[in-house]
C-alpha cells in the first residue's frame, strides 16, 4: 500500500483538475503525477537513502512527497529556522539524502556528507521534464516508511518519528471520502511542511480532489487576501495565527469570506477568548479543534461546528467547558485514559492520554514507543469526561510534582490569566529543598496594565486553588517564548526561572 | 497475499487494492480476480453485476476482507460468491 495511490486516483478520476494553486501557478492531478513520475527517476538515479526538503512550502513538497514514495525513499523534510548547528546534525542523520532547498545553506553547514542538492525550481522543472522510461515502471510496493518527521524537541533532542505507508493510509482512507470535494473547492494551506499537518494537509485533499491554495509563509494579510482571491473554502490554522488575523479583523483589514465553510484548527492550546472571537467573527464559518501528533499521522480527536455553536449557545457550564476540550475521538481509534501504573482510569480522572488504531505508528527510529497491545502513550496528561470529550491538561513531561502531589500548570495557569492585569503567564517546576519540585510563574503584564504584585498572583490561586498551587517564585517578563507553531517552550521557561 | 497487492477483474475494468484477506477467492463479476488481466475477457455473471465505485471500500459480513476499488467496472465484488459491501467512511469536518 503506497501513499502514492492517492494521487494516482485523484488523477485517474480528474486528471484536468486544478491540485494545486502556489505562487501564482496551478498544476493539475496530472501534472503533478507526470512530476512525480520524473522525479521517481531523479531520487532512483542519484541512489539516495532520503529525500529532505529545506525550504517552505511549493510544488515540491508534493513532487518531493509522493516522488519518495513512488521511489521507496523516506520523504523527511526539515524545520529551516533551526539554527545551522541544529540543522546540519539533522542532515548528518539521513545522509546521503537528495535534498531540496537552500543549495547555498546545505553546501555551506553540510558540504562533506554527500547530499544531492537541488534547488526547489531546478528540481520542479527537472521532474517535469523527466519521462519514465517504459511504461511499466516498478514502484515502490509501500511496505515500509513514507515519511520521516523530527519532532521539534520542545523537551529534549528532536527525535526521528517515522510514519509508514499503513499509517498514512490508514489515517485517509478512514476519514476522507474519495473524490468527496466539489471542483471549486479550495483548501488553504499555510502549515510548514516539516509539520505533521503539512503533510496530512496534502495528502487528505488530494485524496478528496480537493484544490490546495499554498500560502508558503504567513502573514495574516497575505492570507485574508489569498482566502479571498482563491475563493477558500477550507483551511487550517494553528492559534497564533487565528489569532493575528483576528487581530487583522478586528482592526478594519476587510475580506470577503463568503466562500470559507470551514476552519480547522490544532497544534496547541488555543485561548478560549480567541475561539469566542472567532466564533462571533465569523458566524457562517464551521469550526474544528483536531487534535493530534505526528506520531499518529495526525488528527485522532475532533470537536465539530455544531458542538462548537452548541458549547458556546448554552448556559451550562459543563456544555460551555467543552469549547476548550479536544472534542471526541475519531471513530477508527480508540483513546484510553490511563496512570502511571497503567491502569485504566474512569471519568474525569486526570492521567495520561493513550491511542490505539492503524494510523498510530509510535514508532521512532530508534524504537518503538507502542506496548504489547499497540498502545502508544501519547505523554499528553488529559481527562475524558463522563460523555467521552477529552480535554487536555498539558504535557506528561510538565506536571509539577510537589511533595507528591501531581499539578497541572495548566489549571493553575488558566488561574492566574482571569487576572485582568495578566496577558500571558506559565508555570513551570522549580527546584525545591523542601518539596523536591515546586511551582515558578512567568507573567506576561496585559498591554496598558502595570504588572500584578506578587501577593496579589498568589492570593488568587490560593482562592481558588489549593495552597500547595501557589507559586513559589513569580517571575514579569515581555513575552513567553514559542516556537513558529504556537507551541509554548516551557523548557526555555524553566530556564530563565532558575537564573 | 499482502496488503497492497492489486488485483484486476477478469470480466469488466474493474480493479481493487487489498487491504485485509483471509485466503479464500477474491471474485468480481462472478470471476476470480488475479494480479494480471487475463488474455480474454470472461463474461459477467448477471448475479454480480452491480458494479463497482471508485473509492469506495468493500468489506465481508466479519470484515476480514477489506478492498478499496481504484477502477471502476461493471462487475460486483464477492468471496466465495457471497457478496461484498460498501463500508462507509464516517463522514467527518476536514480537520487538516
Amino acid at each position: 500500500m503506497n501513499i502514492a495511490l492517492l494521487l494516482e486516483m485523484a488523477a485517474d478520476a480528474a486528471p484536468d483538475r486544478v491540485a494545486l494553486v502556489c505562487d501564482g501557478k496551478r498544476w493539475t492531478y496530472a501534472d503533478l503525477l507526470a512530476a512525480a513520475r520524473g522525479a521517481f527517476e531523479i531520487i532512483q538515479e542519484s541512489g539516495v537513502e532520503y529525500v529532505a526538503l529545506l525550504d517552505e512550502s511549493s510544488e515540491a513538497s508534493m513532487i518531493g512527497l509522493f516522488g519518495a514514495a513512488l521511489a521507496g525513499v523516506p520523504y523527511c523534510p526539515l524545520n529551516y529556522r533551526l539554527a545551522d548547528e541544529d540543522l546540519a546534525a539533522l542532515l548528518e542523520r539521513i545522509a546521503p539524502a537528495l535534498v531540496v532547498g537552500d543549495e547555498e545553506r546545505v553546501e555551506r553547514i553540510a558540504g562533506d556528507q554527500g547530499h544531492t542538492v537541488y534547488s526547489r525550481e531546478l528540481f520542479a522543472l527537472k521532474a517535469q521534464e523527466t519521462w519514465p522510461e517504459g511504461d511499466d515502471r516498478e514502484y515502490d510496493p509501500g511496505e515500509g516508511i513514507a515519511v520521516q518527521l523530527f519532532t521539534s524537541g520542545t523537551t529534549a533532542a528532536p527525535k526521528a518519528a517515522i510514519l509508514r505507508h499503513s499509517n498514512l493510509l490508514g489515517y485517509i482512507l478512514g476519514t476522507v471520502e474519495f473524490a468527496a470535494a466539489d471542483e471549486a473547492d479550495a483548501a488553504l494551506v499555510v502549515v510548514p511542511p516539516y509539520h505533521i499537518a503539512g503533510i496530512s494537509a496534502l495528502l487528505s485533499s488530494t485524496y478528496a480532489n480537493r484544490r490546495i491554495v499554498m500560502l508558503p509563509s504567513f502573514e495574516p494579510e497575505a492570507w485574508l487576501k489569498l482566502a479571498e482571491a482563491e475563493k477558500v473554502t477550507n483551511a487550517f490554522v494553528v492559534p497564533t495565527m487565528l489569532s493575528r488575523i483576528i487581530e487583522k479583523m478586528t482592526g478594519g483589514v476587510t475580506a470577503d469570506l463568503s466562500s470559507l465553510r470551514a476552519i480547522a484548527y490544532g497544534g496547541g492550546k488555543m485561548p478560549r477568548e480567541i475561539i469566542e472571537k472567532a466564533l462571533s467573527l465569523m458566524p457562517e464559518t464551521g469550526f474544528t479543534n483536531s487534535y493530534g501528533l505526528t506520531e499518529t499521522s495526525s488528527t485522532i480527536a475532533l470537536l465539530g461546528p455544531d458542538e462548537h455553536r452548541a458549547a458556546i449557545a448554552s448556559d451550562d457550564p459543563k456544555v460551555r467547558a467543552r469549547l476548550t476540550s479536544l472534542g471526541m475521538p475519531l471513530p477508527t481509534v480508540e483513546i484510553e485514559i490511563r496512570d502511571e501504573d497503567g491502569k485504566v482510569l474512569g471519568p474525569n480522572e486526570p492521567g495520561e492520554i493513550y491511542v490505539r488504531g492503524e494510523q498510530v505508528s509510535g514508532e521512532y527510529k530508534e524504537r518503538s514507543a507502542l506496548d504489547a497491545e499497540g498502545w502508544f502513550p501519547t505523554r499528553d496528561a488529559g481527562f475524558m469526561d463522563e460523555d467521552g470529550y477529552l480535554f487536555l491538561s498539558g504535557r506528561a513531561d510538565d506536571v509539577i510534582v510537589r511533595g507528591g502531589e501531581n499539578m497541572s500548570p495548566g489549571e493553575i495557569e488558566d488561574v492566574v490569566l482571569t487576572h485582568p492585569a495578566v496577558g500571558d503567564a506559565c508555570a513551570v517546576a522549580i527546584p525545591s529543598v523542601e518539596w523536591g519540585e515546586a511551582v515558578g510563574m512567568a507573567i506576561v503584564p496585559r498591554d496598558g496594565h502595570d504588572a500584578p504584585a506578587e501577593d496579589e498572583i498568589k492570593e488568587l490561586v490560593r482562592s481558588r486553588l489549593r495552597s500547595s498551587r501557589v507559586p513559589e517564585k513569580v517571575i514579569y517578563v515581555d513575552e513567553l517564548p514559542y516556537n513558529e507553531m504556537g507551541k509554548l517552550l516551557r523548557r526555555k521557561v524553566k530556564d530563565i526561572l532558575a537564573d | 497475499m499482502k496488503p497492497g497487492t492489486r488485483l484486476k477483474s477478469a470480466v469488466c475494468d474493474t480493479e481493487v487494492m487489498v487491504i485485509r484477506t483471509a485466503g479464500r477467492t477474491i471474485e468480481c463479476g462472478g470471476a476470480p480476480m488475479a494480479e494480471a488481466k487475463p488474455a480474454e475477457a470472461g463474461t459477467l455473471s448477471p448475479d454480480h453485476s452491480n458494479g463497482t465505485l471508485m473509492g469506495k471500500r468493500y468489506v465481508d459480513a466479519d470484515n476480514t476482507y477489506e478492498l478499496l476499488c481504484v477502477k471502476p467496472g461493471k462487475g460486483s465484488l464477492s468471496v466465495d460468491g457471497v457478496a461484498l459491501v460498501t463500508k462507509d467512511a464516517k463522514p467527518l469536518p476536514a480537520s487538516d
